[in-house]
């Protein structure tokens, strides 16, 4: 079974152009369609059809290596896809890049260390027809005062800044960042997106890659979970919240009934992994009181779902059994849109 | 919606001219050259030191060459140098932008890959004229160099163009080689054509086979060549031909390699 059939609650699992009626008059931000990408064996994207209107704030969330550099890049024009096409306001890629459409803040490099802050942000300047004023964007950016310093010698965070200043400077309809917060301390971090926020222009698109759950649900309309190259789940913030929001219980007990557990209400899915389970939940008290006191369960432990456990759930994919999966249980809201066709439709 | 509203329309969105080249970005690019103070000792001081060394001897400074002298036979040989190691050094520079994720950088702006080397090329040129014009001026003022007035001005002149061969050069090795040390590896080839081409010593001391062999080193040509207006006589094809090849080799060689390096796999 294919990780997409299964019901998700309160996800649409995945973002099939047109899914959103009414937004299709408007050339999108973003428009990809069946695509791959494959390194040699490796298939860093595995056909992501994502559709971004203009405006729209967008968390591209997920795991390492689920292919969220990858795909930025090719909205960047920096590689192509192996099948399926981007398209960036309509054009191709690197027509968008040259006239100023879109700009992006990328994971790491990029900087020289023998430039000032200041020349750096200069120099960019130069490359586009037209641009913001250097100081306008550095004050932005918080790195007026570090405008004389060696590159080399500033911070990562202070990096950090310089690369979201030379990103503002075409005042970009579209913005991407890869991990822009990487390395920055919790102040760091929530300066750089207060300094983001300042700086929303109506109508700009951002669409930012990160691990980070709290970030995607702070600053983004709207969360693209992607894990393996695939778009897994694409819903508001608030429902994807509510899925990591969930617990894991796990405890030691042979012969656990899995059609017992999974009928508890608030259990989305069971896994019997040899004498322990482990089962997945909105409800952990429910699960935990049923264990101790109608199993012989022991060494019993209850968890906060992070991220990689939310994608298993969601998934099932890395699941040993995914018997009793999402599928078979109500769930939290299920009132939630669920997958209208499966992943293997789009061959 | 009102989310489109605010959007800059697209077709007022321009792409610059001339694929991004700016003289303002290579005057940024000569600040940054100017903050490297060991480019600078190499490229501009070493050929004024070796010129001073070998240039000014009195045991053979005088000796006449064509309408000049021998001192200014080696002032020639001196400043070429300069210019090699600076267009070459230049043009390696890419190595080290790569090797920072600038020139990744540089492919998500209206930059054009073609503009961009062009400005490397440019900058180059300029270090080159730096150290051609360091040479000179310190010829000048030892009084020591003599030909005529006008062969000061073609030699320099044919010698700083001519410098543009190991700019491509550099931008095969730096493509070649991303790594640090691309400026030893290049140092190191420069001092190995310098003698092949007979600037440090001239090829009439080698052995034959030593001689024969050096006719095929990439400075031989270049060096003959610029040269020849002052030590006249009769011209020789075959410099002509040693300049051609190795500029069809190392612009082929950089052209393939930017190629690779600009693909979009
Ligand atoms: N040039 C490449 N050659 C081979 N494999 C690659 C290449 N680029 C990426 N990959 C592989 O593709 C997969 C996706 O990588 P990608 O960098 O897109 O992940 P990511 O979601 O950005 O991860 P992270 O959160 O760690 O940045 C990884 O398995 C990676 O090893
Ligand atoms: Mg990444």
């Amino acid at each position: 079974m294919r990780a997409a059939e299964q019901h998700v609650p309160g996800i649409v699992p995945t973002g099939k152009p047109g899914h959103r009626p009414g937004e299709v008059h408007p050339p999108a931000a973003i428009d990809l369609v069946g695509v791959h990408k494959r390194f040699g064996s490796v298939e860093a994207v595995r056909g992501i059809d994502l559709r971004i209107g203009a405006g729209e704030v967008v968390a591209f969330l997920g795991p390492n290596g689920a292919g969220k550099t990858t795909t930025i890049d090719m909205v960047l024009g920096l590689s192509d896809p192996t099948e399926g096409t981007v398209a960036v306001f309509g054009l191709d890629p690197r027509d968008a890049v040259r006239k100023g459409l879109v700009s992006a803040v990328m994971q790491s490099g990029g900087l020289l260390k023998d430039m000032t802050v200041g020349e750096t942000v200069a120099y960019t300047s130069f490359l586009f027809v037209r641009t913001r004023p250097p100081a306008e964007v550095m004050e932005r950016a918080g790195i007026t005062d570090i405008a004389g310093r060696l590159v080399g010698k500033c911070s990562g965070g202070e990096q950090q800044r310089l690369r979201f200043a030379m990103a503002l400077l075409p005042d970009p309809d579209l913005l991407l960042l890869d991990e822009p917060t990487q390395g920055m301390d919790v102040e760091g971090r929530r300066a750089f997106w207060a300094a983001i926020r300042q700086d929303a222009k109506a109508g700009r698109t951002i669409v930012f890659a990160t691990h980070y759950l709290e970030e995607a649900d702070a600053y983004a309309d709207r969360v693209v979970l992607v894990r393996k190259g695939e778009v897994v789940a694409d819903g508001t913030s608030a429902e994807v919240k509510a899925l990591a929001s969930g617990r894991t219980v796990r405890a030691t007990l042979v012969d656990a009934d899995q059609d017992a557990l999974g009928s508890i209400a608030g259990v989305d899915h069971v896994e019997i992994r040899g004498s322990s389970v482990v089962v997945h939940c909105s409800d952990s008290d429910a699960v935990a009181r049923y264990l101790l006191t109608q199993t012989p369960a022991r060494d019993l432990e209850v968890a906060a779902l992070g991220l990689e456990e939310a994608f298993v759930a969601l998934t099932g994919v890395d699941g040993p059994d995914p018997v009793g999966g999402p599928g078979s249980t109500g769930g939290p809201g299920s009132t939630g849109r669920t997958n209208p066709e499966p992943d293997g439709a789009r061959r | 919606m009102s989310a489109t509203e605010a959007v800059i329309d697209i077709a007022d969105r321009e792409e610059p001219p001339l694929g991004g080249f700016k003289p303002a970005i290579v005057r940024l690019e000569v600040r940054r050259l100017l903050r490297n103070r060991r480019t600078l000792l190499f490229t501009v001081l070493f050929p004024v030191f070796f010129f001073l060394i070998f240039g000014l001897n009195s045991s053979y400074a005088k000796n006449r060459v064509g309408p000049g002298n021998v001192s200014a036979f080696i002032m020639i040989s001196m400043a070429l140098y300069g210019a090699v190691l600076a267009t070459s050094s230049g043009g390696a520079m890419v190595a080290v932008e790569r090797l920072a994720g600038w020139s990744r950088q540089l492919r998500i702006t209206p930059l054009q890959p073609a503009a961009y080397i062009a400005i490397k090329m440019v900058t180059s040129l300029i270090l080159g004229l730096a150290a051609v014009l360091a040479v000179y001026v310190v010829g000048l003022l030892t009084h020591k160099a003599s030909m005529p007035a006008y062969l000061w001005v073609v030699t320099a002149a044919a010698l700083w163009i001519g410098s543009l061969l190991f700019a491509a050069f550099g931008l095969f090795v730096g493509y070649l080689l991303p790594s640090e040390n691309v400026m030893q590896v290049i140092g190191f080839a420069l001092m190995l054509f310098s003698f092949g081409g007979g600037l440090f010593i001239p090829l009439s001391q080698f052995s034959h086979l030593l001689r024969e062999m050096a006719t095929y080193t990439p400075l031989y040509g270049l060096n003959e060549l610029v040269h020849y207006p002052l030590v006249q006589g009769t011209f020789n094809w075959t410099w002509a031909a040693n300049l051609v090849a190795w500029l069809v080799i190392f612009t082929a060689g950089a052209i393939w390699r930017f190629r690779k390096d600009t693909a979009r796999t």
